[in-house]
């Protein structure tokens, strides 16, 4: 088997009942990748997760980590280590006796034990929180604990269920940049489940969106934003206006849409129906003659040159090259 | 005009408090009354006024003679309420774990245990005493009377596991088998820790509920009496205030047990800190 990937899924299902909750998909991550999955809420992300962790049986395909086919075997044993949601420390264990866990399941002694969670606490920067209950840490300390203990079983791959949906936004960029830290230091793999994009763009190395059960587009971040393959993928990064062209649809970021006179170049006409000033840039939001809602976001500077207010006829102009086709959803 | 908000309270306020002021003496008027007069002087008789103050009456409980039944049966009762509790226990956090989820039949199979809430108890006594009958097997403490019991303990433990366990996050056990627990160290552990306090409560629960029934008990018990009955036979037979040293101690013993299950589960929550709390905001986060 091929030992350049850390995980594959080869036509990876999971059927519940009737529902087909994740669709015969395949995916290889290759050594040492931050992976991102990134998708709305039933995308069927979170199985997928689950499925590599070994906490959902597949109901057909295979999953590989490190060549090894590892379907049907039990979590510990994949070489996996799973962060959970809600983090899910153990609330009437200490810090350390929470990272010392898997150890003590192993029968390592307590000394040795309680030694080598100490230096996993160190790693994440909370070895003076080792006598402190979880209940007595804040959100992102307990994020740290989850990860001390999820990391002392030296995982080939850490699976990460939206990690940051927990925390306040000042403390979930911080903590993003921790974990990518950790994941460039470590050299393993960390798929990382997530419905913000923002998110995926920052930390991703290669980002996978899902939609119903299908992953509809696979590559890195820059890649998917500058050349999104559907309308789908266009609108749910954010950012762009989908609209309908003589040859199929288009997608156009907005920020390289203008408000201006109709010219030679593309552009389409409507009303403005929204002005959201965002610091740097502001958001035009117009309404084209089609019916469609697309939005620009202008300079501040070039902006108050010539404001628009809500109710304004407007025009919005971009150049040729920015025109991006998708394919029919 | 609009009416200012105002920080007197509305007469609807001191009305609902006295309501509830004569609902309290209703409750407890009367047990109160028990417990000054088992301190009746020795000539006094069962009612008030109160002649002097001794505690004859409570030395006449341990003494051999008309009372003789009292220490037994009460030893009795507590051993019956023991077993009782630990069945309970261990069948209720049994069931609380297994019906988290749903299988064919469980609907079924839970209204089929709670019925016996909504069974008159006395009919329940009844129905297994002529059981018993009908197979030619004699009645006791630890057969007929305890599975009498039982019938009332266990839908009891199953509701009070069912909320115990509803508030239990799963995620913690996947924790535990993502970290390489068995299933035997994930109970040890992960399960059985965390939902201790409220295995107390059940417990607990259990205990007093078995220690001072009577209708089921009674029709089931066979020749030895447990201590309720005990008691009842002596108010149709005797009347002194020994009866009201009797209560007196056995409220004691009640007490004393949910006291100390009490101070129990609240060191342990202590100890636990916010938690209950800071799980709530984290799941509305």
């Amino acid at each position: 088997m091929d030992n350049r990937f850390d995980v594959e899924l080869a036509s990876v299902t999971k059927r519940y009942g009737a529902t087909l909750a994740v669709d015969a998909i395949s995916l290889r991550i290759p050594r040492g990748t931050y992976c991102c999955l990134l998708g709305p809420s039933g995308c069927g992300k979170t199985t997928t997760l689950r499925m590599i962790a070994g906490h959902e049986a597949v109901t057909d395909g295979d999953i590989l980590i490190h060549g090894e086919n590892v379907s049907d075997l039990p979590p510990i044993k994949r070489g996996t280590a799973m962060m959970f949601q809600s983090y899910a420390l153990f609330p009437h264990m200490s810090c350390l006796d929470n990272v010392a866990f898997s150890l003590k399941m192993r029968g390592v002694a307590k000394k040795e034990r309680h030694a080598r969670a100490r230096e996993y606490l160190g790693l994440v920067h909370m070895a003076d929180y080792a006598d402190r209950l979880p209940a007595q840490l804040s959100g992102g300390q307990q994020q740290r604990i989850a990860l001390a203990r999820a990391l002392i079983n030296r995982p080939r791959v850490l699976l990460l269920d939206e990690p940051l949906s927990a925390l306040d936004p000042f403390l979930r960029v911080k903590v993003r940049e921790e974990l990518k830290r950790l994941q460039r230091e470590l050299g393993i793999t960390f798929i990382h489940v997530t419905h913000s994009q923002d998110e995926a763009m920052a930390l991703a190395d290669l980002m996978v969106v899902m939609e119903d059960g299908h992953i509809r587009q696979s590559a890195p971040p820059r890649d998917v934003f500058e050349r999104p393959v559907s309308p789908f993928i266009a609108r749910f990064i954010g950012s762009h206006n989908v609209l309908t062209a003589a040859h199929g649809q288009i997608a156009v970021r907005a920020d390289r849409c203008r408000l201006g006179a109709a010219g030679d170049g593309p552009h389409v006409n409507g009303q403005v129906i929204a002005v959201e000033y965002q610091g740097a840039m502001v958001r035009v939001a117009v309404k084209t003659e089609a019916g469609d809602e697309v939005s620009a976001l202008v300079p501040d500077q070039m902006f108050y040159r010539k404001p628009a207010e809500p109710g304004d006829l407007a025009t919005l102009v971009w150049s040729e090259q920015d025109t991006h086709a998708l394919m029919d959803a | 005009m609009s009416e200012r908000i105002s920080d007197k309270r509305p007469w609807t306020f001191y009305a609902l408090a006295t309501l509830f002021g004569a609902y309290l003496l209703f409750l407890y008027g009367p047990m109160f009354v028990i417990y000054v007069l088992s301190f009746q002087g020795p000539n006094g008789g069962v009612t008030f006024p109160m002649v002097g103050t001794s505690v004859v009456w409570f030395q006449e409980v341990f003494q051999p003679g008309q009372m003789a039944n009292i220490p037994v049966s009460f030893q009795r009762s507590l051993s019956l309420a023991a077993v009782v509790s630990v069945l309970t226990v261990v069948i209720s956090v049994a069931a609380g774990l297994g019906f988290r989820r749903r299988f064919p039949g469980s609907g079924a199979l839970f209204y089929l245990a709670v019925a016996s809430l909504v069974m008159p108890s006395l009919l329940v006594g009844f129905g297994i005493g002529l059981g018993f009958q009908f197979l030619g097997w004699q009645p006791s403490l630890f057969t007929s009377a305890l599975g009498a019991q039982l019938t009332w303990t266990l839908p009891f433990g199953l509701f009070a596991m069912f909320a115990v366990v509803n508030r239990f996050n799963r995620s913690w056990e996947e924790a535990a088998t993502d970290l390489g627990a068995s299933a035997w160290q994930r109970l040890r552990y992960v399960t059985i820790p965390i939902l201790l306090p409220g295995i107390i409560g059940v417990a607990m629960g259990a205990f007093t509920l078995s220690y001072d029934e009577y209708a089921r008990t009674t029709l089931t018990i066979g020749p030895k009496n447990t201590l309720p009955l005990e008691i009842y036979a002596l108010i149709s037979s005797a009347t002194s205030p020994t009866l009201f040293a009797i209560g007196t101690l056995t409220t004691g013993v009640s007490f004393g047990a949910i006291l100390v299950s009490l101070l129990l589960v609240l060191r342990m929550q202590r100890r636990r800190g916010r938690l209950d709390h800071d799980r709530l905001s984290v799941t509305q986060a």
